[in-house]
């Protein structure tokens, strides 16, 4: 099942804040058929553009070792539907960082109106008692950076590129040599 | 110095925030657990939003001693021992122990922390 509700990143500064577009067309699904005869994109589906938004781009700070949960939604709040032909952009910035989680403010925009904010609070699951569990492999956590363009747009503060993590290029190398 | 009233408003806008609660719950009398329903995701909640409101850092061991509870030295058929409660005081002295002291179910621990005690917290930190 595909499960992106992000197309691609336009800015991404690690550790600080990134930026991701959504484009929402008729012809997904659940645009169409949410709700039958009022084609509109789910607001449960733009917390989760955020979460993505946001989830990747803590990841990013431990390299995406980190196993990194939407823990909670604090405030949410919308302006209006999202609906086909819109432009939705995600404007994320990471509040706050502790050893066990991160907070990240959203803000949202539609054709460049400000539509909606979020409050999002993500935690990491401890090695101690998921030491053999596995979100995402990484080579497919990879390719999805790839395909949102993280990579392209990713930069430090200081301006030097978010280079792809060594154990990500080590996994692709091992199933393309499989 | 932020005043015990100021605290206490700043405290308690936070456990609105981050539990759902009403404001006239939030007395200083209330376990975080048993009373105002947090559960153990919410007090990663709390710690963001305190940490924003007073501008302080806590740290993690400081606030929830997981490490005391989780060692054998200080535990015995599932009871703190007198040395773990003499370390839960150093570690605790926001709080006030006097009832978990009577019987210290490990299991219980986790009631324990009251609004007060959080306010007690915050203001050495403030």
């Amino acid at each position: 099942m595909r499960w992106f509700w992000i197309d691609q990143f336009t800015e991404f500064v690690a550790g600080k804040k990134a930026t991701a577009l959504k484009s929402v067309t008729l012809s997904e699904e659940v645009v169409d058929e949410y709700s039958p005869g009022w084609p509109h994109f789910p607001s449960s589906l733009i917390v989760e553009g955020f979460a993505q938004t946001g989830g990747l781009l803590v990841a990013q700070m431990s390299d995406f070792k980190n196993r990194v949960v939407l823990a909670k939604v604090g405030k949410c709040s919308f302006s209006r539907p999202a609906r086909p032909g819109d432009l939705m952009t995600y404007q994320v910035v990471i509040d706050n960082v502790q050893p066990n989680g991160a907070m990240v403010q959203g803000t949202g925009l539609i054709n460049g109106e400000p539509h909606s904010s979020v409050d999002l609070m993500f935690a990491y699951l401890e090695d101690e008692r998921f030491n053999d569990v596995e979100l995402f492999e990484p080579a497919e956590l990879c390719r999805m950076c790839r395909m949102l363009r993280l990579f392209q747009v990713g930069v430090y503060e200081d301006g030097s590129r978010v280079q792809v993590p060594q154990h990500m290029l080590d996994a692709e190398k091992a199933i393309l040599t499989k | 110095m932020p005043t015990n009233e100021e605290v206490f408003a700043k405290v308690q806008e936070a456990l609105v925030d981050a539990l759902g609660v009403d404001d006239d719950e939030v007395v200083p009398t209330a376990t975080m657990v048993g009373d105002l329903g947090a559960e153990s995701i919410d007090f990663l909640d709390i710690v963001f939003k305190l940490e924003k409101s007073f501008d302080i850092q806590i740290p993690r061991d400081e606030l929830f001693p997981d490490d005391i509870l989780t060692n054998a030295e200080y535990i015995q058929d599932g009871k703190v021992t007198a040395d773990g409660l003499t370390k839960l005081k150093e570690r605790m002295p926001f709080a006030d122990l006097s009832r978990f002291e009577e019987n210290p179910l490990v299991q219980d621990f986790g009631n324990l922390l009251t609004v007060q005690d959080l306010c007690n917290y915050v203001a050495t930190k403030a």
